[in-house]
């Protein structure tokens, strides 16, 4: 297999001194540097790349870029597997290996193809009608094979080995295409002093320009392209970007663009990303996209070597290769006729099949003038050719042309068809723009802007070149003036191009006679021209629903192709015009992107930022299990030798009880408060009174939302008269702040208090257990530790070894406890001195796990409990409520579902058996042999094992639990499928007269 | 993505900002006697408007102000932000 079908001139975008090896479905083939793997395939002789979606019929290139709606390919294989890639968007590079999808064998013998066969069974709606029942059917039987049927390539399974980056950008102007128009805005915005962003596409810069023959000044379109590039690349205030897809306009003029970095690059360098999305907020988007050649449905216009007139002309100019050789070139219009000169160039002499009467456009009577004589009034009825197309039937159209007059079978080896332009409007539609339709051009254009955003060239419906160059020069300078004062218009230069005739309203062709073959309007989703008829038929009228019924533009090409011709077979069915049938909505992305670029670094570790304790070096060298408490790492537990996660918990909590543990604290939130009114702000945010504490003392506060939820609760100490020390819980800690700053700045902006997290400068160490006071009397010897020196709630400055530490004398335990606050730098040295003394009274640090072992013995809530469907008085909480003053939530408390005595609140259970433990969300209830529905009496928040008394131990919160206590309940759990006879008691299970703490 | 002009920091990224609600909403003073039906008025109920919308949003990740934005529900279009000791020019 060697380029049969390369063209013999080198006026091309290809090397033709680099060759590039590649495979395609096990075959080795060579193309050039430059080339796509659309073109160096058709080079090679190969348009059968693929098999339809649901007919499984054989299918290859209708186009050249983003309008690829077939030829789908697998690329690569192992971790780097990427399914459904548009061979015209590949470029050749080194060993690159494609496959077809969706068939199987293989691409030439395909099981599935008998649905083809069997095609007037699978009519729109097919799915819908025959798989409804029975219902039982659906998960088991038809959603597997339809799934089976209809798949196209395969997901990788192995995590995505490439590396993907982000990037935000600012500019004035962004440019998205750069063909004639685009050029011509970003020249005149970026001499005007704009920082202008030209994005494109493809590989080459230039658009049109690489393919038409016209004249810009004194050069040709392609020179000029390339001179107009080179002058962007030498301004400082123009970023250039290839390979690069604008594919989502998103509000505020945030376009995002994703940027193809290494792919075409045979060895990337390590940290090279495989692709970069940009985020792009604009000043103002100029949406220079072009447009897209339309297909015209005939009979079986699917065949491979049936291709779009621009596109094959385009793989002869900038790929140097032929689609075929014995070309039919079908037009409703005149600019299918550069094709045919094209063809004619390379010594090829085209069969032109013109619906029109007739046509003096300057390409037509060249064309003519070379001898070349045109089927007018005459369409495309059939064709023929298993895997390649090898013939059409060519009828000569009646003077309505709703049928054939005769019929006559020419031999071909391709077909290349054009049925008009449509304008590439999804950026603007996408933007808000809502569209007109154009009825010169037969196509929507935007029309009313929402954002800032101007279309022009091609894509604004301007298909000719003047009228582009004076958009592009005229918008980009008035744009540019937004932005900048130098006033300086750049002129448009003449140009020069051929006159075109108006294109024929005609885009779906009769049958033969005698036959009722597919005419397809949408090839990637198998949508003919049938199934259309057939959805008005069974009374689908809104285009929407004509769409989804068919699936007409519902592919991954979302319809690039096939929309417009869609719409214009439904108004015509329904003697309408377009517009009154409207158009479905463009939604982003443009193109289908990978979400790996979606992601971009965030994957894995970080995914999101982890939060260290500056004592966490400490925790890994001594074995810790690290459990995540949102962003933070904190030790859950430290195993010793082969201990499991239980046993070594029990012995962490009980040593705390019987001599003295060491917990990192230094995750809860700490926010410092100060000023005048600092005292008055905390009595309204708290539900106790705060006015009287005097400086030297903590005290617990608890905060309720406005609705009465509890909140959050933590210790606040007076540090001086004006100076306060919040804590917080450590999920909490930055909507505390942001509730405390609300307040603030919203609500009471007359009170004069500043606040400021203060969490990362402080780290805590709690050191808790019946020896603490012993061990901090050794570290701290000039401090009185003892009860009256230090109470219970007081707090202390001291210092050693020059490190200053506030000691307050806290506890979450219940047992005798302090918390040691040192700057955060010192809190590993603070931890080590701590362990060191600690050895002397048997210390032990202790996790997250024996933390809350210790608080829920104690009846202590916490997360689990004040879960925000909790008043105080639900959690035992209510001493905590003043009667005397009013703070946030509080006008809640009094509503009357808040008042109810038997609301759920806070119990212990206790099971029966002493043994079971009893899992976390378990309903209570009190009947266990009962039929359901079931009363449920509450659910269990959190549980424990016991360390005091050696047997499991829950908090739970059901319905009027003071009165259960004493009583024989039930916790069940039917996800477990078990159920637990058990014992109500007080919450307050371990110390409930709390002398611990005060000893 | 939006962009937010902060009164006090200049134009940032959505991502930068947290929503806070309806705008108009007064909190009751202190202390004051108050029916049911009028707290419920100031816990629960809000209008849904399409179009104008009064708002606070936070500078969460800038500054820590809360600010007022004038935004269309429908459009999101910005008409004007101001600081909560001012008012809307537009
Ligand atoms: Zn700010």
């Amino acid at each position: 297999m060697s380029n049969n079908f390369r063209t013999t001139n080198s006026n091309g975008l290809i090397n033709k001194d680099k060759k590039i090896n590649f495979t395609f479905n096990g075959t080795i083939y060579h193309g050039y540097e430059g080339d796509t793997l659309a073109s160096a395939l058709i080079a090679n002789g190969v348009h059968l790349v693929g098999r339809s979606f649901k007919y499984h019929r054989p299918r290859g290139f209708l186009g050249v870029g983003v309008e690829e709606p077939n030829a789908m390919v697998q690329l690569h294989d192992g971790n780097k597997s990427e399914p459904n890639i548009i061979a015209t968007e590949v470029e050749l590079v080194e060993g690159l290996k494609a496959k077809s999808q969706n068939c199987w064998p293989s691409v030439q013998f395909d099981i599935g193809e008998i649905n083809n066969v069997l095609n007037r069974f699978f009519p729109a709606g097919f799915y819908y009608k025959t798989f409804m029942w029975p219902k039982s059917f659906w998960m088991k039987i038809y959603e597997p094979f339809i799934r089976k049927a209809a798949g196209m390539g395969k997901a990788p399974l192995l995590p995505d080995p490439d590396r993907y980056e982000h990037n935000y950008e600012h500019c004035d102007v962004l440019v998205v295409g750069s063909g004639p128009s685009g050029l011509a805005s970003a020249l005149a915005a970026a001499k005007n002093g704009a920082r202008v962003i030209l994005a494109e596409d493809k590989p080459n810069f230039g658009g049109s320009l690489l393919t038409d023959e016209v004249t810009i000044g004194n050069m040709s379109g392609k020179e000029w392209a390339s001179d107009t590039i080179s002058q962007l690349k030498s301004m400082p205030n123009v970023i250039l970007k290839k390979r690069s897809q604008v594919f989502g306009y998103y509000d505020h003029n945030m376009t995002v663009m994703i940027e193809r970095v290494s792919d075409h690059i045979e060895n990337p360098s390590k940290y090279t990303p495989r692709q970069r999305l940009h985020y792009i907020r604009a000043g103002e988007v100029i949406v220079s996209t072009g447009s897209i050649e339309r297909p015209i449905s005939f009979g079986n216009n699917d065949r491979p070597g049936i291709v779009l007139a621009s596109a094959a002309k385009e793989y002869m100019k900038v790929y140097e290769t032929l689609v075929g050789k014995k070309p039919i070139i079908f037009t409703n219009n005149d600019t299918a006729y550069s094709t045919a000169l094209e063809f004619i160039k390379n010594d090829i002499e085209p069969i032109i099949v013109d619906t029109r009467d007739s046509s003096n456009g300057e390409l037509v009577k060249e064309v003519q003038q070379k001898g070349i004589s045109i089927k007018f009034n005459s369409g495309i009825a059939d064709t023929k050719g298993h895997l390649k197309i090898n013939s059409a039937i060519i009828g000569k159209l009646d003077s309505s042309k709703e049928s054939f007059i005769s019929e006559e079978t020419v031999e071909c080896d391709c077909i290349c068809m054009s049925g008009g332009w449509t304008p590439t409007v999804h950026l603007s539609s996408q933007a808000g723009n809502k569209l007109k339709f154009n009825d010169d051009i037969d196509a929507f254009v935007p029309d009313k802007k929402r954002q800032k955003e101007t279309a022009i060239g091609a894509a604004n419906g301007s298909f000719t070149l003047n009228q582009s160059l004076a958009e592009g020069f005229q918008v980009g300078f008035d744009l540019s003036n937004k932005f900048t004062d130098q006033n300086n218009p750049t002129n448009s230069p003449n140009s020069n191009e051929p006159s075109y005739e108006k294109h024929e309203k005609l885009w779906c062709m009769p049958l033969p006679s005698g036959k009722k073959p597919k005419r397809f309007i949408d090839f990637q989703n198998d949508v003919a021209v049938s199934d259309v008829e057939l959805a008005i038929r069974e009374g689908f009228r809104s285009i929407e629903h004509v769409k989804r019924y068919t699936t007409l533009g519902m592919a991954g090409d979302q319809g690039k192709t096939s929309n417009l011709n869609g719409l214009q077979y439904v108004s015509k069915i329904e003697k309408k015009i377009v517009p009154e049938v409207g158009h479905t909505t463009f939604r982003p992305p443009y193109t289908p992107v990978t979400i790996g670029a979606i992601v971009g670094r965030e994957v894995g570790n970080h995914y999101l930022p982890t939060r260290k304790s500056p004592i966490h070096t400490w925790h890994e060298e001594n074995n810790a299990v690290f459990v995540a408490a949102g962003l933070w790492q904190r030790p859950r537990y430290y195993p010793r030798g082969s201990e499991d996660m239980n046993s070594a918990v029990n012995r962490e909590a009980a040593n705390v009880r019987k001599n003295v543990g060491i917990c990192d604290v230094t995750t809860l939130g700490k926010i410092d408060i100060k000023g005048p009114d600092a005292p008055e702000f905390l009595n309204r945010v708290y539900t106790n009174a705060w006015l009287k504490l005097p400086v030297g003392k903590a005290r617990y506060g608890v905060m309720l939302r406005e609705d009465g939820m509890v909140f959050d609760d933590g210790t606040t100490s007076r540090l001086s008269e004006n100076h306060f020390h919040m804590t917080t819980t450590t999920a909490q800690a930055a909507n505390v702040l942001s509730h405390l700053e609300y307040y603030l700045q919203v609500v009471w902006p007359d009170l004069d208090v500043n606040v400021l997290s203060t969490t990362e400068q402080w780290s805590g160490i709690a050191v808790a257990g019946p020896k603490s006071r012993d061990l901090l009397s050794k570290l701290f010897p000039d401090v009185d530790m003892s009860n009256e020196g230090l109470p219970f709630m007081g707090l202390v400055d001291s210092s050693i070894d020059g490190i200053k530490a506030r000691i307050y004398r806290i506890s979450f335990s219940g047992e005798l406890a302090y918390e040691v606050n040192v700057e955060s730098n010192y809190g590993l040295y603070m931890w080590k001195k701590i362990m060191e003394v600690g050895q002397s009274f048997d210390i032990q640090p202790y996790g997250t796990e024996a933390l809350s072992t210790l608080r829920i013995e104690m009846g202590h809530v916490a997360g689990a409990e004040l879960d925000g469907r909790t008043i105080p008085f639900d959690v035992g909480l209510n001493s905590m409520v003043s009667q005397k003053k009013d703070f946030i939530g509080k006008r809640s408390l009094s509503k009357d579902a808040f008042t109810e005595s038997d609301r759920q609140t806070i119990v212990g259970l206790v099971p029966l058996d002493k043994k079971t433990k009893i899992p976390e969300g378990s309903h209570i209830i009190e009947d266990n042999s009962a039929v359901a529905p079931i009363p449920k009496l509450g659910h269990v928040s959190s549980s424990c094992w016991s360390v005091e008394y050696n047997n499991p131990f829950s908090i739970a919160i059901i319905k009027d639990g003071k009165n259960k206590i004493g009583k024989n309940l039930y916790a069940v759990s039917p996800l477990k499928d078990i159920s637990i006879p058990v014992e109500v008691v007080s919450s307050h299970y371990v110390d409930p007269e709390g002398s611990r703490v005060r000893s | 993505m939006l962009e937010i002009k902060c009164p006090y920091c200049g134009k940032r990224s959505q991502n930068e900002f947290s929503y806070g609600g309806d705008a108009t909403i007064k909190r009751p003073q202190l202390g004051e006697e108050i029916s049911t039906e009028d707290w419920d008025n100031f816990v629960y109920y809000r209008d849904n408007p399409r179009g104008k919308h009064s708002e606070l949003w936070h500078h969460v990740s800038g500054c820590r102000q809360w600010f007022k934005v004038s935004r269309d529900t429908a459009t999101h279009e910005i008409f004007d932000t101001c600081k909560m000791n001012e008012d809307f020019n537009v």
